[in-house]
């Protein structure tokens, strides 16, 4: 739906020009929700902007549902935008006019009759669900309410993209969820192709189907968000990854380890579950075969695009025979393992 | 008070009504469109014409730095051609006219760049001309500072039309000068001073008043506490 090729984009600087956008190249597809995530400035919303043209790439091409954009200009470009909604950080709504006004305005732009504007302001305000609050003037909502209005007012001229440009980041973590679970909505009943841009990885996580990382206007990595989530190659990734899956060791652990193999100390492992095998009683019952002794240091299980991912860090002892066949077990079982070091045995009585 | 003195009192005041309704009328008219004008053709701008805004700019501060004295006087050609002569009510609505112009147009360029660029941008994302943001967004959002700027200018003008007395346009400031400077009759001067002082109240509280019911950027406390 969204096809972003070899896209650069350079902004005049003091000291000539800077590249801010250095060959990104995107693939978004028909329905999918497409979550950009990186740091401050690393050019997320020059690369939103260039979707819709309000930045002018400098070379590279983009096409939104088979329409090269780059060539549009005047009446065409104006066409071409009506299918494209975008939503804004601060929302952007006329002060002047009221929720149900500020919804008109895309399709008084068109010149479309009163009544079927009246209707479809209507149904909006409905699929929002702000209908109580349609003559409130902006400044009498609450920044929820307004994002709300602006995104009714983005999808009232029924685009198949949606473009939001850091639509949660004015919003605190509970009025957050609601607007994700509004836009994951509708993504599904009108079947919305969705580019969401972010620093949150939290808010990918809640909406987002795959995920590109932007850093320094490349793109550093990408794929299904469970993958990256899971399986995090580039450093910022990672970062991003372990801000939203506490995945640090604590620190009293962490001093006492090391990484020497030796059979008298405690083996210390991180056991990965990612969807169905996170439902399974395995733990329990590696450590009734193999007679192990066992601390559980740390647990987690977070919910990934709706699969289970739980991590489970613990210490073990017993025979170097029994761990390894316990390791090799889990493996067995398709759970991933990752062996953290040793401790001292002294230091700790183990249960 | 005399019958005399209401009724010398109440032919300045139509006369200064007149003069100051007349060119406040057409320099909204013209003045508007050119702060319109003076802010989209800026660079970067939404219609972007950076050599005509330069000459546009230069002509309006030329104007504006005239001292109006001296422009009622230059313009004396101008207007005898409009107005047919170059004394009377009518006559001296064509300087103050003039003068009123680009002092609207700054002061409507100035309340039309303080709309939030983020609004202009949202309706560019959908798809609007340039011509239908400024009807749209620009002007609407403007419009509480630019009705401000018209109860300055209002104010302003009542003050000109008194210097504009001078070449017989009439009006409160004339009746004024000539009874009572010229003839020394303090009681005319001092009625004159009292009615001016309520009219400026009175167009000074009505201009807020209006600002503040097409404000809608404040809640209705923040509206109330005002
Ligand atoms: N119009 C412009 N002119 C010059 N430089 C610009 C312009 N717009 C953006 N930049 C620069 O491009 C870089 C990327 O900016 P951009 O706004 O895309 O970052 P971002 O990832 O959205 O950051 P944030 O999370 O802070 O919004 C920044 O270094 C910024 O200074
Ligand atoms: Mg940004």
């Amino acid at each position: 739906m969204i096809s972003i090729q070899n896209l650069r984009k350079l902004f005049p600087g003091p000291d000539g020009p800077v590249t801010v956008l250095n060959g990104i190249s995107l693939e978004i597809a028909q329905g999918e929700t497409f979550g950009i995530i990186g740091r401050s400035g690393a050019g997320k919303s020059t690369l939103v902007r260039c979707v819709n043209m309000l930045e002018r790439p400098t070379t590279g091409n983009i096409r939104v549902a088979a329409r090269e954009m780059t060539t549009l200009n005047g009446a065409a470009l104006g066409e071409a935008r009506r299918g494209i909604g975008m939503i804004f950080q601060h929302f952007n709504l006329l002060s002047s006019r009221t929720a149900a006004q500020n919804i008109a305005l895309p399709l008084e732009l068109i010149g479309h009759p009163r009544g079927e504007i009246a209707r479809r302001v209507d149904e909006m305000l409905a699929l929002v669900g702000l209908s109580e609050r349609r003559d409130a003037y902006p400044a009498q909502l609450s920044g929820g309410q307004k994002q709300r209005v602006g995104i009714a007012r983005a999808l009232a001229t029924k685009p198949s993209v949606l473009l939001c440009d850091e639509a949660t980041s004015a919003l605190d973590p509970e009025t957050t969820k609601q607007i994700l679970a509004l836009l994951k909505e509708i993504n599904r009943s009108l079947g919305l192709t969705i580019m969401l841009i972010t620093h949150e990885m939290e808010v990918v996580r809640e909406v987002a189907d795959r995920v590109a990382v932007l850093d320094h206007g490349e793109v550093v990595e990408s794929g299904r968000v469970f993958d990256v989530f899971t399986d995090p190659r580039h450093p910022v990734s990672r970062s991003f990854v372990g801000e939203v899956l506490n995945r640090e060791l604590p620190e009293a652990l962490a001093s006492r380890m090391h990484q020497s193999p030796s059979s008298a100390e405690h083996l210390v492992f991180r056991i990965i579950f990612t969807g169905p095998s996170a439902n399974q009683p395995i733990v329990s019952e590696m450590v009734r075969r193999f007679g192990l002794s066992f601390n559980i240091l740390q647990g987690h299980v977070d919910y990934i695009q709706g699969s289970p991912y739980g991590t489970l860090t613990v210490e073990a002892s017993g025979t170097e025979q029994a761990k390894q066949s316990a390791l090799d077990f889990l493996r067995l079982n398709n759970l991933k393992v990752e062996i953290l070091g040793r401790v001292p045995a002294t230091d700790r009585a183990v249960a | 008070m005399s019958q005399r003195l209401i009724g010398l009192l109440l032919d300045a005041l139509w006369e200064t009504l007149a003069m100051v309704g007349v060119s406040c009328f057409l320099a909204a008219l013209v003045g508007i469109p050119l702060g319109v004008v003076l802010l989209v053709t800026q660079r970067g701008h939404i219609a972007e014409s950076p050599l005509f805004n330069r000459v546009v700019g230069a002509l309006v501060n030329a104007t504006r730095s005239t001292p109006f004295i001296i422009l009622m006087v230059a313009i004396i050609p101008l207007t005898r051609l409009i107005v047919g002569t170059s004394i009377g009510t009518w006559a001296a609505a064509v300087p103050l006219t003039l003068a009123a112009i680009p002092f609207v147009a700054r002061l409507a360029e100035a309340s039309l760049r303080e709309v939030d660029p983020g609004l202009i941008e949202a309706a560019q994302a959908m798809g609007a001309t340039p011509r239908q943001i400024v009807a749209k967004v620009l002007i609407p959002e403007a419009l509480p500072g630019i009705v401000a700027g018209m109860t300055i200018t209002v104010v302003s003008l009542i003050g000109y039309s008194a210097m504009a007395g001078a070449v017989g346009g009439g009006g409160l400031g004339d009746l004024g000068i000539r009874y009572g400077y010229q003839r020394f009759e303090g009681e005319v001067m001092a009625a004159v001073v009292v009615v001016l002082i309520v009219l400026v109240s009175l167009v000074q509280w009505a201009g807020d008043r209006l600002a503040r019911q097409l404000n809608k950027r404040l809640t209705a406390k923040q509206a109330a506490a005002i």
